[in-house]
């Protein structure tokens, strides 16, 4: 016992010189000869079988006694989810996708120790079918700017050191020593940082009235309730570069004078929060948390606390109720947070993206952050690039990108051939955007215009299959389930809301269920008491505007024409495409499909279901949705 | 057709386990805000927060039964039904619904006889959704007991349960 806490105190630094030299030893240890082995073990890449991989490479490398030629590491998440699991190995950074456990001693053997490349483990680009090696020249990565997640692949975000020796740390020090806690709030403000989290208030103001609100006792806050559905870029920053989340903390809380901070995070992230705990504890070792932190005479410690599951719980006031350990229940924001927050002190609470972006303006200054960007919305943005979508995954790009850039350079378009209909960005308080204004620049102001929001930087493509009133149905449901049911506009109004989108999309809607909607999304602006239910009908209003006519067809045609909804459509078998194969009989939960061997089939429309599996099971086109 | 374990088990679980309870529950006095974290615990401990918990952590905490009760029955973390076996979460986020999740939910219900937050007469399985699981370029994705699948299709579903007994 005595021995672990000598060793522990051993760790502690108690200057930025002790930093430095620790740095410099780290570096020099580091072989550059070494080829360097990076497996993503990252959520995404961990559901397509990331920890066989990495288990295979552990053995390979055992068996092959390679420990001193190669340097292993399972890393946070790389970005580009959907080609999982994914391994980049260095130093020319060679990007294998979809590897298998079974291609690993083909990938020591070839690649590691030849050089050679394995070609069926390349991406090929689908525009040009041409095979790329290295993971810089991905057309899905080309395009990015990765200030943020960049660090993500390089390092494995368990070990400190790793993230000591890319530069980690150096922010603080540089606050800590050089800065005084008003210049660290100039820093802040002149970057134009805007909260990374939704709203996009501009993060040094927040830390200013923060600064200046009266009370020993302050907070320091990170909102890791990621809940808007359809985004992970938390998840994959808590997971895979925590300290950059917990540096951030720190030189927020040495600039409002503040001692303990709490990072709330979604009980359905376990990896992040255990990531997060490694982090915190190594950083408490290490001297960067706790007393006297780097000898600076300033303390700080970080606590974590893992949400319930409840989407209001990301709304600030609802965040500090569930923090407090009572119902997450938004209160009427007359009193800034930033004066009486958590156990009514004073409070500085930021979006997971926000923390991680101060170390990197604090390092590269607020000129050159400010540079990036547009007129009033700085810095990168990361998204969700996900739903139809040929390249999904997380994206890094700099504001004011255009929605096209996204959606077609980097995401490399729709799949299968269909066309593009809308994309949803903000979450359920955003909207969906329409095919005219794919060029428009994407930042804080441009989405607001468009009926959307930025939100958190969800992105979800849809085509021609996606019903855009289902779309509106869904997330006016997801928010009737989450309101928590304080103020009358939203609990009704998301019921009542809820009650018509139904109707419309079961073929039950009435003309003047359109004005009804528009009136009701009124009320809910102008009436609930937080910000979930002042945006809640933002889905419905927008697809009203530049969907009308799908409103339109449900109501008067009774039809759905992207044929989703399930009530207006009928499924039927071509005689001419069916070869009676019997695939979708066998799979049909019903019976209903009935035919002679090698014979056309016919579907029971009284028995069908609608489930849609005989379309999806047949292989020749045979089954029509109409 | 959900169902919960009879009388006698619940209370012979309780009993084999009151010690645990207790311990659980005393390393939380005087840390009355972190009744969520507590909750959590028991919900892991036991895959339910059992009602005589409920009771006694207001009890020992001092802490209205009201707001445990309300904390408990508010986050969708807690069930306070037994689960069976085998917990299975559809995502239901929004890229996972435009890639079919709503389907999967579909056809558990038609096979297994449970809705959402609902258990298996057999114990095997407990039907739960997500908002979001945040593996959204993988939609639509399912845990099985901690195990994520993705890109589940309603025909791919059976083989993935059949694992599950």
């Amino acid at each position: 016992m005595v021995e672990q806490v000598k060793k522990l105190l051993d760790k502690r630094l108690k200057n930025v010189e002790e930093l430095e030299k620790l740095r410099q030893t780290i570096l020099d240890n580091k072989d550059a000869s070494r080829t360097t082995v990076s497996v993503c073990g990252g959520t995404g890449c961990r559901a397509s079988g990331a920890e066989a991989v990495v288990e295979a490479f552990a053995e390979e490398i055992e068996r092959l006694e390679l420990q001193v030629k190669i340097e292993f590491k399972e890393t946070g998440c790389h970005g580009f989810c959907e080609r999982g699991p994914v391994v980049v190995i260095g130093p020319k950074k060679i990007f294998y996708q979809h590897v298998q456990p079974e291609d690993v001693p083909e990938i020591i053997a070839e690649t590691v120790l030849q050089g050679k490349v394995v070609k069926r483990l390349l991406y090929t680009d689908p525009a040009t079918n041409e095979e790329i090696t290295c993971e810089p020249d991905v057309p899905f990565y080309k395009r990015q700017t990765r200030h943020i997640l960049g660090a993500n692949g390089q390092i494995d975000p368990t070990d400190i050191e790793q993230y000591i020796a890319v530069g980690g740390y150096s922010a603080l020090s540089t606050a800590l020593f050089q800065m005084t806690p008003e210049k660290i709030i100039k820093e802040v403000t002149d970057s134009g940082l805007r909260g990374r989290g939704g709203g996009g208030f501009p993060t040094g103001r927040k830390w200013q009235s923060c600064r200046r609100a009266a009370g020993e006792t302050k907070y320091v806050l990170c909102n890791a309730d990621e809940g808007d559905p359809g985004a992970y870029q938390d998840r994959s920053i808590l997971e895979g570069n925590p300290h950059s989340v917990i540096e951030g903390m720190i030189i927020g809380a040495y600039a409002i004078g503040s001692s303990h901070g709490f990072i709330y995070v979604r009980n359905e992230y376990p990896l992040a929060v255990e990531h997060a705990r490694t982090a915190i504890e190594q950083a408490m070792d290490y001297g960067f948390l706790g007393e006297n932190i780097l000898g600076s005479g300033f303390d700080f410690r970080v606590t974590i606390n893992k949400g319930g599951g409840a989407f209001v719980c990301g709304e600030s006031s609802a965040l500090i109720a569930s923090l407090e350990g009572k119902v997450g229940e938004p209160k009427d924001k007359y009193i800034h947070m930033s004066e009486k927050g958590l156990w009514e002190k004073p409070s500085l609470l930021n979006n997971v993206k926000t923390w991680a972006n101060v170390p990197l303006i604090i390092n590269r200054g607020a000129d050159w952050y400010a540079k990036i960007g547009t007129a009033d919305s700085k810095g990168t943005m990361i998204f969700s690039l996900v739903g139809k979508i040929n390249n999904s995954g997380l994206v890094e790009v700099p504001m004011g990108i255009t929605l096209r850039e996204m959606i077609y350079d980097i995401g490399g378009g729709i799949p299968n051939g269909k066309k593009f209909k809308a994309v949803q960005t903000g979450g359920p308080s955003g909207g969906c955007i329409p095919e005219q204004f794919l060029d428009t620049p994407v930042d804080f102001d441009e989405l607001t215009k468009l009926g959307s929001m930025m939100g958190s930087g969800g992105m979800i493509a849809m085509d021609e299959d996606n019903c855009m009133v289902d779309v509106a149905r869904y997330f006016i449901d997801f928010l009737k389930g989450e309101s928590c049911g304080k103020c009358v506009p939203c609990r009704e109004g998301l019921a009542k809301l809820s009650d018509i989108l139904n109707r419309i999309t079961h073929g039950e809607g009435k003309p003047e269920d359109l004005d009804t909607m528009e009136d009701l999304g009124e009320i809910l602006s102008n009436g609930a008491l937080c910000a979930l239910g002042r945006t809640a009908a933002n889905p419905v209003l927008s697809t009203l505007k530049y969907f009308k006519d799908e409103y339109l067809a449900h109501i008067n045609d009774k039809k759905c024409p992207a044929g989703v909804c399930r009530e207006l459509i009928e499924y039927s078998i071509d005689p001419e495409k069916c070869t009676g194969c019997g695939v979708c009989a066998r799979n049909c939960a019903t019976n209903a499909i009935s035919g002679e061997k090698k014979e056309p089939h016919t579907i029971n429309q009284d028995m069908c279901i609608k489930c849609g599996v005989c379309y999806d099971s047949c292989k020749f086109n045979a089954v029509i949705k109409s | 057709m959900d169902t919960s374990l009879d009388f006698t088990t619940i209370q012979t679980i309780l009993e084999n386990n009151a010690a645990r309870v207790e311990d659980l529950i005393n390393s939380y006095v005087d840390k009355k805000e972190q009744l969520i974290s507590l909750l959590q615990d028991v919900q892991a401990e036991f895959n339910y927060i059992p009602q005589d918990v409920i009771v006694r952590i207001s009890q020992k905490l001092d802490i209205p039964l009201s707001q445990v009760f309300s904390v408990a029955t508010f986050f969708q973390a807690f069930s306070l039904k037994p689960r069976g076996r085998h917990t299975i979460t559809v995502c239901l986020g929004t890229a996972c619904h435009i890639r079919g999740g709503q389907r999967l939910v579909d056809k558990i219900e038609r096979d297994y006889g449970i809705k959402p937050g609902e258990t298996t007469e057999d114990q095997r399985f407990s039907l739960e959704t997500a908002n979001c699981l945040g593996c959204c370029a993988l939609g639509p994705v399912m845990v099985i007991n901690g195990k994520y699948e993705s890109k589940v299709t309603p025909a791919k579903l059976d083989k993935i349960l059949k694992k599950y007994e």
